[in-house]
């Protein structure tokens, strides 16, 4: 065999294993989001939205528990995200070498990696015990908890990407820092952190470890934080586990909203980030 | 180095370099530098790679301040004050000294915006003062009549000529003593950089200009003086016909027919 042919060959043979095991990868994202789409489908109604979590055997919805989820989702993106942007800023314009900035980054790269469980059992212990009881703040204490690491980091490295020319040229106009950072550094990179907002958003939608220790759920309406709340992912792990049809079928719904919600959040952080790509 | 005074009578200085070291942490990269730069005149600072010519013009706006473990010591006097105290307002001195960089650096906003911006950081204008002032400023870099029908556009959008242009505007509509220009032309096309060569002619009725460059022809071109750097140290400075016809020193002579660079 002559060498082209061999290059050839080891080509063919190298694409067909990356492409055997793109399939593999994919066969059970497929699977896993078809039985969704037959399963969640079926137990669509509008009495999801209408109705609070039934007892078994009774008409029901879901409709506490997006409540619920919503709630404690928006409230953790609110109390997170002007921290974390804050603290990217900090880690990529003034902490880039320092001590304090290296430490930063080193531990906001641990909680990154820290299983959400944890999270939720810290704020069990330093929250939930204290008070005596499980509560919607709680729950969303945790979720916000989960967002920060993700935000900074994607602040942190999207500031970073901004070509130093481009703040030199501000300074050198006469622009003090701060203004350099607001007006002409963070603008650059706007759209990847809004994009990195996003996707910790997708995140904390479908987490039910964090909650478990937190919120707890709630079988009735309520939007008192200091309650226990309903949530979809906490209701999805009971209806799920529980031996009654209806419930089941309810979870089924539950999984089919979240799945769905979570696959836009990921489409939208794609299309904004390609805008930007394309501006440049 | 030559005196030059002889040939100087009618010059004033604009800014004056007396014995600048300027160090990289430990590493000596300006070697006591002594020079005048004259008003409404155009220097060129050539020279190989690494001879310290950025470094030296971003020593007049102290844009080494950005970078801790780079200093400057020895005297830069730009209206009548060292600028290398501690102590000085480096916003203040960069309303005089502005400048322009290698790569076109728009900001991520209007075309309006980008020039707006540096004047916002040191006056106060009405809506009507600024429009007048953005006019005047794109006029004088020459991109007026190409951009003003598109003024709320990106500046992104632009060519990288006219984005260089921009950035010219930019740094003119602060009304500057001093505009510094680090290879303004090394990433732009032929015509492009003869459109910014024709405007460097323009802009030295008003203002006072310093330009690093790597082509010899361009020096040659745009500029009244010449220094010729080398290794940290300013081998040569005069006029640049007298640079360029006959050099004192053999390093500047090597260095301007090619023998070496």
């Amino acid at each position: 065999m002559n060498l082209r042919n061999r290059r050839k060959t080891i080509n063919v043979i190298a694409l067909g294993l990356s492409l055997g095991a793109m399939a593999f990868g994919l066969f059970w994202l497929i699977w896993i989001l078809w039985m969704v789409f037959e399963q969640g489908i079926g137990a669509l109604s509008l009495s999801l939205l209408t109705l609070d979590t039934p007892a078994p055997g009774n008409a029901g919805g879901l409709r506490n528990a997006i409540f619920g989820s919503f709630i404690m989702v928006g409230l953790a993106m609110a109390m997170a995200t002007p921290v974390a942007i804050l603290a990217g800023i900090y880690l990529a314009e003034y902490g880039r070498n320092t001590w304090l900035g290296n430490v930063t980054r080193f531990v906001n790269d641990i909680l990154l990696s820290a299983p959400s469980i944890v999270i939720g059992l810290f704020v069990y212990a330093i929250y939930v015990a204290q008070v005596g009881k499980f509560s919607g703040l709680s729950g969303a204490l945790a979720l916000a908890l989960l967002v920060i690491p993700v935000v900074v980091r994607t602040t942190e490295d999207m500031l970073a990407l901004v070509p130093n020319a481009l703040r030199e040229a501000a300074f050198a106009l006469g622009a003090p820092k701060w203004k350099v950072i607001m007006l002409v550094t963070l603008r650059s990179a706007k759209t990847g952190v809004i994009t990195g907002i996003l996707l910790a958003l997708a995140r904390i939608s479908g987490e039910t470890a964090p909650l478990l220790f937190t919120a707890l759920s709630n079988q009735f309406w309520s939007a008192d934080l200091s309650e226990p709340m309903a949530n979809l992912p906490v209701t999805i792990f009971k209806f799920a586990m529980s031996p009654f049809t209806d419930w089941q079928q309810l979870a089924w719904a539950g999984v089919f909203i979240i799945t769905m919600g979570v696959l836009f959040l990921n489409i939208l952080a794609r299309v904004v980030f390609r805008q930007q790509s394309a501006q440049h | 180095m030559m005196p030059v005074e002889s040939a100087l009578q009618n010059l004033v200085p604009e800014i004056s370099i007396r014995n600048l070291n300027f160090y990289y942490g430990k590493a000596l990269a300006l070697k006591n530098i002594n020079l005048e730069v004259y008003k409404g005149k155009v220097t060129a600072f050539i020279g190989p790679s690494g001879c310290g010519k950025s470094t030296l013009l971003r020593t007049i706006n102290r844009m080494y301040d950005l970078y801790p473990g780079q200093h400057a010591e020895g005297e830069l006097i730009v209206g009548g004050k060292n600028i290398l105290e501690k102590g000085v307002d480096t916003i203040e001195l960069r309303a005089k000294v502005g400048m322009v960089f290698q790569k076109p650096t728009p900001f991520p906003m209007s075309i309006y915006e980008n020039i707006a911006f540096g004047v916002r950081m040191h006056e106060r204008l009405s809506r009507n003062e600024m429009d007048d002032r953005i006019e005047w400023a794109l006029t004088k870099a020459a991109l007026w009549n190409e951009v003003k029908d598109k003024l709320n556009k990106p500046g992104t959008g632009l060519s990288g000529g006219q984005q260089q242009r921009l950035c010219i505007a930019r740094g003119v509509a602060v009304k500057p003593q001093v505009l510094l220009l680090d290879e303004p032309t090394s990433a732009l096309d032929p015509i492009s950089t003869m459109r910014i060569e024709e405007l460097i002619h323009e802009l030295k009725r008003e203002f006072t200009i310093a330009i690093v460059t790597h082509n010899m022809q361009q020096a040659a071109r745009v500029s009244d003086f010449t220094a010729y750097m080398y290794l940290g140290e300013l081998v040569e400075f005069g006029k640049t016909d007298e640079i360029f016809i006959k050099p004192q020193d053999k390093r500047t002579e090597d260095y301007i027919t090619g023998r070496m660079g």
